[in-house]
Formats: C-alpha cells, structure tokens, sequence
C-alpha cells in the first residue's frame, strides 16, 4: 500500500513546528510532519510522548503556542473543534468519548450533525423535511451498522457495552460524519487479539473503500507495522523520525527510545 | 401473552421510528385518549377535576419544560417558578390589550415571551456551566419575583397585587374566570397538554434531542463531531421556558382564576424539580408521573388520617409531605435514577416476555 | 432621560459625599452579613473539599441545628447542656448522610449529588418542622452569653451605631474562617483532608478513611452551620425562610472559588457589601427589596469578566 505515487500528492493536512506548553511543561516542542491524502498515518511513541496532544492540537481541542496547521491547502495558526469538524476532521479517543446514556444507533447518529440542516419547525411535529431526513440518515447509519457488524446492540444504550463494543461504536459515530480524515487515539487498546483483528479490518476497509486518511496512534507495534504507510515516532514531545515502517524498525533513534523507556521502567520497577 | 410484539415486523426505518412502535402500546394509548375525552369530563366530579386532574396536567407541561432543560440537555435550573409567572403574567396583559383574540391562543403567545426571556438568562451558558448556570438562574428566579412584585403595570395597578383571570370564552363557552365548569377548563387544559406532550415526544427524538442528550452526556465530545454547544443549550433554554411559560398562564387562568407573585418562588421551582426527579429524567410521560406524584402527596397524606378519623394539623401534614419527598428522592437517586418512568418501563419489559421470563 | 440617568450616575455618590457616617454604617451593615454569608459558604467549601459534593443542603443545616437548639432550650433543658446535646445531633446527621446519602452514591456525578443534598434539604425542613414546630422562634441570646445592646462611635461630624451581637458575629466568622484556614494549610490532617478529593490514598497514608474523612467534615460543617445559626437566629428569627437567604452562599462562592478559605471570606464581603450599597443607594429608589436579587446579579456580571472566580484555578480540560 506505500504506494509511491501517494508520496507525490501534495499533503492533505501538514503541521509545521507545532509548540504546545500546559503551565510551563512542554507537552510539544516543535514537531512537523504531513499526511497525505489516502495513506494510513501512525504516530508512535513512548508514554506522554506528545502523540495525543497532537491529535488534539489537529482537531482544534488545543490551542498551539506557535506552529501552524495546513489542511487542504489553507493554513491556520489553530482551528476551532466545530470548523475542524465541518472541514471534515473526525476522531475516536483513548478512553471513548461515547454518550453514555444513549444507544448505539442514538450515538451513531450524533456523527450525522453536521450533515442534518431542518429547523426546528419541521422538527416539532417530525414531519415533512424533518422525517424525510430523519430517515435518509437513518438508511446511512444501519450501512455502517452493518459494517461494523454490531446489528444486534443497536438499541443497548453504550453505557451497558463491554469497552470492545464501545470502541467499534464510537469507530461508527465517527465514520458516520464522512470524514476525510479520521483520527484515532489507541483504538485497539484493552483489545484481544481477535476483537484486535476485527478492529484492523474495519480500519483497512474504511481506508480502502471509503478512502478516508487515518491518523493512527497504537502501542501494538505489530498492528502499527501492517496497517500503516508511513510512521511518525515521537519522544518526551519532539519528532525522532518518519519514514516507512520498514525504516523506522532499523531506526537507531526509535530503538534507543524505546529501549530507554524500558530502561527505565525497569530501573523504577 | 397479549402484550407481546411477535408478528410485528418492522419493514422500514419509518416504522421503527415510530413514536409508538409496538401496536398495543398505540392501542392503548387510544383508549386512554378516548377515556381522557369521552369518560373523565362527565364522569369526573368537580373536585376531582379541580384538585387532581387539571393541576396534574399543567404541572405536567412545566415538569416536561424543566426535563428538557435538566432531564434532556442536562442543565440544572431553579428559575422554573419565575419562568412559569412570565408566561402568567403576559397571558394577562396579552388579554388585557387583546380581548377579542381567543385567550388559547394568546396563552400559548405567552409561551413565545417566556422561551425569550429563558433564552436571555441561558446567555451565561457561553462561558459558565454546571452549578455555575445554575446560580445564573437563580439569578432569573429572585430578579423576575422582585420585578412581579415590583412593576404594578404587570398587574393593571391592582390593589391586592394579584391578577385575576377574566372570563373568556371558546366556541361561545366560559373556558375561564369563575363562569367557567371545570369540565369545560379540563378540555381546553387537555388539548393544550397533548399537543405540547406530542411536540415535546417529537422533539427529543429527533436531530434536537439527540444534541441536547450529547450535550448532557459529554459535553466535550459532542462539540468535536460538531454540535454547537451554545446552540444546543440556547434552544433547551428557550424549548424549556416555553413549555414553562405555558403551564404557569394555565395555572392562573385555567386552575388558580387569580394569582400573586408568591404562586412563583423559588418554592415552586423546587417543587417542579422534585416532580422531574421523582418521574423520571430524560423521560416526556415520566413527567406526567412526577407532577401526579409530587401534586398528590400532600392530598394524599390529609386524606388518610381524615379517613381514619384522626385530627391532624394542617401545618403537620405539610412537613410530613417534605419529608416524604426528600427521603424519596434521595431513594430514587440511589435505586432508580430514572425515576418512574423507569421501573414503569422495567415492568413493561417483563410483561412483554410474560408468561415466559426467559 | 436625564433625571434617570443623573438618579443612576450621579445622586447616590453626591448622597454619599455628603452624608459619609451614613456611608459608614451601610458599609458596616453589609460587613456583617456578609461575615455571615462567609460563615455558610464557609460550610459549602469545607464539604466540597474534601468530597468534591456540593452541599446544597448547608443553608438549611443552619436553620435545622438553630432550630434545635431553640427547641431543646424552650423545653427546659439548660442552654449549656442543650448546646451540647446539638452539636451531638449534628454529629449523628453527619454520619447519618454518610450512611443514607454518601455511600450509596460514591462515584455519582455532581448534578446527581446536587439533586441528592436538594433532597435532603426537603427532609431536614420536615423533619425540623415535624419535631419543633414551624412557628419562627427567637434565639435566646441572654442564655448563651451572647452581647446585646450597642455602641456608638463618632465618624465624620455624625456617628454611626454598632449593635455589640453585629460585632461578635464579625468576630466569630472571622474567628473560624482563620481557624480552617490554618487547620486546612498547616496540620497533617487538614491537608489529607483536601487531599482526599484527588487522592484516597494520600488520605489513607495518614490512617483515616474516606468515610472518616466525610463524617468530619459534614460534622465539622453543621458546627460551623450552628454558629452561624446562632448569631444569625439571634439578630433576625430562628425561621425556614433563613434557608433562602442563605442560598447566597452560592454567589458568594462563584466570587470566592468552590475551594478556596480566604476567597469565601472576601466573597462574602463583597457579595454583603455590594447588596447593602446597592438597596440604600439605588435599590430604594426602585421600589426596595433589591437585596433578594442584587448578590446574584453581581454574581453573573463576575462569571462574565472572569469565569475562573478570584481565587479559582485555571482548569485544564482533558479528554
């Protein structure tokens, strides 16, 4: 999938020198990279590396000290999460950010937001315009119901669900914005192997059929190595190298990295 | 066995979607309409009607206003007292100014000046959330009870300082002031409260609802898949002050006939919050259950010992309904958090799979 | 136009320039009930530090241990031993809501422990209610050894009147605003306690437990509430409508931040100040009553320049 003629297209999004500091510790210090349209993305690195503060700084949670944020050719010093959003950026969490009080079916369908513009007049009485797209997205929703293969807990309200569950869910409610870019923040984490496999495979078939970019943070090197193009690995907030998988597996920098913060584990063990 | 849904196969998205997608439950809900209308009105004495039927329906619509804001948008608030005295209040001038504009419709009017007046005090919103909105509509309670009190135009210069509903009618029929049956107020209040329960059943599973509940649920989330929150919370103020609106203007002018400003303290917006407590939040005929409950309690507790022909001071049995209420609603909270309207929906559950629990 | 505005703009100050000791007394009135209002905040913080639970019953604690005290009092008992027999019926509330309310509902989020205190407000008003009757009541200030009569002090060619209960009131608030402050900073236990609603195990290290933990502080919050019950009682009524007044603890909390000892105080004095300031100068003119509503509106304008409160801290959402 390294397709070379990917490499030549010019970046979907691209940050340029990022710097985010929370109350005098920096959390990012200066760290670009770009992804390009199509490709899947993963951004690696020890604990509190700075990969999910990146993520949040891209979809506009973050505000970056300095630094900018080319996405489809415009650039921004931030974005707010509501433009980041209709400009069609869509994520899933480290810890699921589902709605807990409402069903699957509910939470897929928040992802339609921003495709569902009748007013509320049509809506008091769930009628006309209102029911006819009511419905439309309805139809879009069971598709990626189906999907996801998670038919069956389509009333369970997500509170109820095991965290696999959850995870495939909030996968749905983000695929269901239609982004062009999906984010996602450990996706396969607290996952066995066979609900890891199902995770990879809805991943690929989201890249390959709907062609959507991914940005993928995950600890499982084995996943990250098979799904991705290209990988960013960072450490302690800076960049430490990019490049296919097959050079950052015999990159000097990466292993001392991790080999360090096992050191280390070791040594406070 | 006759509750059961086997056979009803759903074939579209517009049939799961339905309001009512079990075909007894639509059923029944007919027959309760046709008791409702046909059965009640004649058959209901007037103090029936007057204590218990009527009351509960108004103080229903202001519970479904509060369970929006609280229930569905997750937004606490102590201004439903005051929010209701707006509707009130504008349904008496309204009236005063327009005679001849049929009073129905310049009460559901009223409805309009109360959701602006809400959405003033949900401004706050922007920056402040949690207790601190809170506090900003206890600020909209104390402010509008003083501007009750204070602003005698509100009141047409009355000496008494209360306002007096004047009789008006509807297809050549009293429907308020003290010419009015009771059987004929409880129509009109009937048809009001159906079509705002409908409205308020439609609007909370729709594309509304389902951001107020994002919202209330995470309110982080549901701005990064695009909800606006402000949007989101500036429409549950206003839907929710709305529907408050109304049922304070049918307090006056279809139940109480007059009204100080006293009928909307702080006192009363706690009593609508017990009502959405006990019923059910994030549950349209929960309210429905709480404002029967907590409206029938004090009836409730001075009717027994009379019935067993005990002398018990008035002042008694409102600190023994207090104290029920309280020790309730901590229960509900621990037990059943969805008040009512769940453990009603718990028992559907098991009727539906009656005989055969498994 | 002009009249409105020069009433709005310019009378009150020309008013107070030239009457400057009736300024000072205003001032002083609103000192002293805002030491109050400090004093029932003061019960809200020390709860939700160290339970992280908004206590929204707190107002009503006041009324219900004033009401006891008056109660057992008027059936005969010696105010000493009532007194006592009090602080060990809010001893027995304190583990009774650790219990009933507490326990069940760890973990809960804060609308649920708001609505779960608002609950038992409404029991302790019946309770209260059902055992000592609804009837104001009046504190008996001779029995408990409490200051009456005034003073007179010569300001600015006038002079203004201190009642000797408004002094002790200031005293006291001050008095225990100081005492927690330093209890909360500077001992072992104090600091567990603040801890605890971060860290169970910080508290646990010092040999309580979480449930300890919240009986002292809810017992230590119903002393503070009988203090400012008895002083409170003792310059108005022993009386349930105490429990609306004291509801503006909660703008005086938004000023002060939800965990801060030293921000209460000053938000109380600034919530006191302002309303009284307010009614005397402007509100009079508008018909009176203003002090029903005037702390909560200073609240708001407050949340609109500064959403943090004066001593809050800047809080850093995660996701």
């Amino acid at each position: 999938m390294s397709n070379p003629e990917n490499v030549k297209n010019p970046p979907l999004l691209r940050v340029d020198d990022i710097v985010l500091s929370f109350g005098g510790i920096h959390a990012i210090k200066g760290v670009s990279f770009d992804i390009i349209k199509g490709e899947i993305r993963a951004v690696i690195g020890p604990n509190g590396a700075g990969k999910t503060a990146m993520l949040n700084v891209i979809n506009g949670f973050y505000k970056p000290d300095s630094g900018s944020i080319t996405f489809k050719g415009t650039t921004y010093s931030s974005v707010k999460p509501h433009t980041a959003a209709s400009e069609g950026i869509a994520r899933t969490f480290q810890n699921v950010a589902l709605f807990h009080g409402m069903s699957t079916l509910d939470n897929i369908m928040t992802g339609r937001t921003l495709k569902m513009k009748t007013s509320l007049f049509w809506h008091l009485f769930h009628w006309g315009p209102a029911e006819n797209e009511e419905l439309a997205n309805r139809a879009v929703v069971e598709e990626i119901i189906d999907f996801l293969e998670i038919q069956h807990i389509r009333h369970t309200p997500v509170g109820k669900l095991p965290f696999g569950l959850q995870k495939r869910v909030e996968l749905g409610r983000a695929l269901a914005a239609e982004p062009l870019m999906l984010l996602l923040d450990e996706p396969m984490s607290g996952m066995n192997v066979e609900e890891k496999e199902d995770m990879s495979r809805f991943i690929l078939n989201a890249n390959e059929q709907l062609g959507t970019t991914i940005v993928l943070i995950e600890h499982d090197m084995g996943v990250v190595m098979d799904l991705s193009d290209r990988i960013v690995v960072m450490d302690r907030g800076l960049k430490i190298a990019d490049g296919i998988p097959e050079k950052i597996k015999t990159n000097k920098a990466v292993i001392d990295a991790y080999l360090g913060t096992t050191h280390q584990e070791h040594a406070s063990a | 066995m006759f509750y059961n849904e086997v056979g009803q196969f759903k074939t579209s998205y517009r049939a799961d979607q339905a309001l009512f997608p079990i075909r007894q439950d639509l059923i029944a809900l007919g027959v309760f309409l046709i008791f409702l209308y046909a059965v009640v009105p004649f058959t209901f004495n007037n103090f029936w009607l007057n204590t218990v039927v009527i009351p509960t329906l108004i103080f229903g619509v202001a519970t479904i206003g509060l369970n929006i804001l609280t229930g569905y948008a997750g937004q606490l608030s102590f201004g439903t007292g005051a929010f209701m005295g707006v509707g009130a209040y504008t349904a008496f001038k309204l009236t005063t100014y327009f005679p001849e504009i049929n009073i129905v419709i310049l009460i559901l009017t009223s409805g309009v000046t109360s959701a602006a007046i809400g959405l003033f005090f949900g401004i706050p919103s922007l920056r402040i959330k949690g207790l601190y909105l809170a506090v900003a509509t206890l600020a909209a309670q104390f402010f509008l009870e003083w501007v009750f009190i204070q602003m005698h135009w509100l009141n047409n210069y009355s000496e008494s300082g209360a306002i007096v509903a004047p009789t008006r009618t509807l297809f050549g029929v009293a429907i308020t002031g003290p010419s009015a049956t009771a059987s004929a107020r409880y129509l009109v209040v009937l048809s009001i409260v159906v079509l705002l329960t409908w409205i308020a059943a439609n609007l909370v599973r729709g594309r509304f609802g389902r951001s107020w509940r994002a919202v209330r649920d995470m309110d982080i989330a549901a701005e990064l898949i695009g909800i606006s929150l402000f949007g989101a919370k500036l429409r549950a103020f206003a839907v929710s002050s709305f529907y408050c609106g109304v049922s304070g203007a049918m307090l006056v002018f279809f139940l109480y006939g007059a009204a100080e400003p006293n009928v909307f303290d702080i006192n009363r917006s706690f009593s609508i919050l017990f009502m959405v407590i006990i019923g059910g939040l994030g549950s349209i005929y929960g309210s429905f259950l709480g404002a029967a409950f907590i409206w029938n309690l004090p009836i409730i507790i001075r009717l027994i010992p009379l019935a067993l022909g005990l002398r018990v001071e008035p002042v008694y049995t409102e600190f023994l309904t207090s104290m029920i209420e309280g020790a309730l609603i901590i229960s509900v909270l621990i037990v059943e958090p969805r008040g009512f309207a769940r453990l009603w929906q718990i028992a559907r559950e098991k009727l539906r799979l009656w005989p055969f629990p498994y | 136009m002009l009249d409105i505005l020069h009433k709005i703009f310019v009378g009150p100050f020309i008013e107070m320039s030239h009457a400057p000791d009736l300024l000072v007394q205003v001032l002083w009135e609103g000192f002293v009930s805002g030491t109050l209002y400090a004093l029932i905040a003061l019960g809200f913080v020390l709860i939700y530090k160290a339970s992280s639970v908004f206590n929204f019953a707190q107002g009503i604690m006041v009324v219900f241990s004033a009401l006891t005290l008056v109660g057992l009092i008027e059936m005969g008992l010696p105010a000493w031993l009532a007194l006592l027999m009090t602080v060990g019926v809010m001893y027995v509330l304190a583990v009774s809501v650790e219990r009933t309310i507490l326990l069940p509902l760890v973990n809960q989020s804060q609308s649920t422990m708001i609505m779960a205190t608002i609950g038992l407000s409404s029991f302790l008003i019946g309770f209260g209610g059902f055992i000592f009757g609804g009837e104001p009541k009046s504190m008996p200030v001779a029995l408990l050894g409490i200051p009456t009569g005034s003073m007179q002090f010569s300001v600015f060619n006038g002079h203004i009147n201190i009642q000797n209960l408004d002094l002790a009131a200031a005293v006291m608030a001050l008095v225990m605003v100081t005492t927690l402050g330093i209890f909360f900073s500077k001992t072992r236990i104090g600091r567990a306690l603040r801890a605890v609603a971060d860290d169970h195990q910080a508290a646990l290290s010092v040999g309580i437990t979480l449930k300890q933990i919240w009986v002292i502080v809810w017992f230590t919050a119903g002393i503070v509430g009988l203090t400012t019950g008895i002083f409170w009682g003792a310059r108005s009524d022993v009386s349930f409508s105490l429990q609306i007044i004291a509801l503006k603890a909660l703008p005086v909390l938004i000023l002060g931040g939800f965990t801060s000892i030293p921000g209460v105080f000053i938000g109380g004095l600034i919530i006191g100040i302002g309303e009284q300031l307010f009614e005397y100068y402007w509100g009079v003119q508008m018909g009176g009553g203003t002090q029903g509503w005037v702390a909560y509106m200073i609240a708001l304008l407050f949340l609109w320049v500064m959403p943090q409160g004066l001593f809050g801290e800047k809080i850093i959402e995660r996701i």
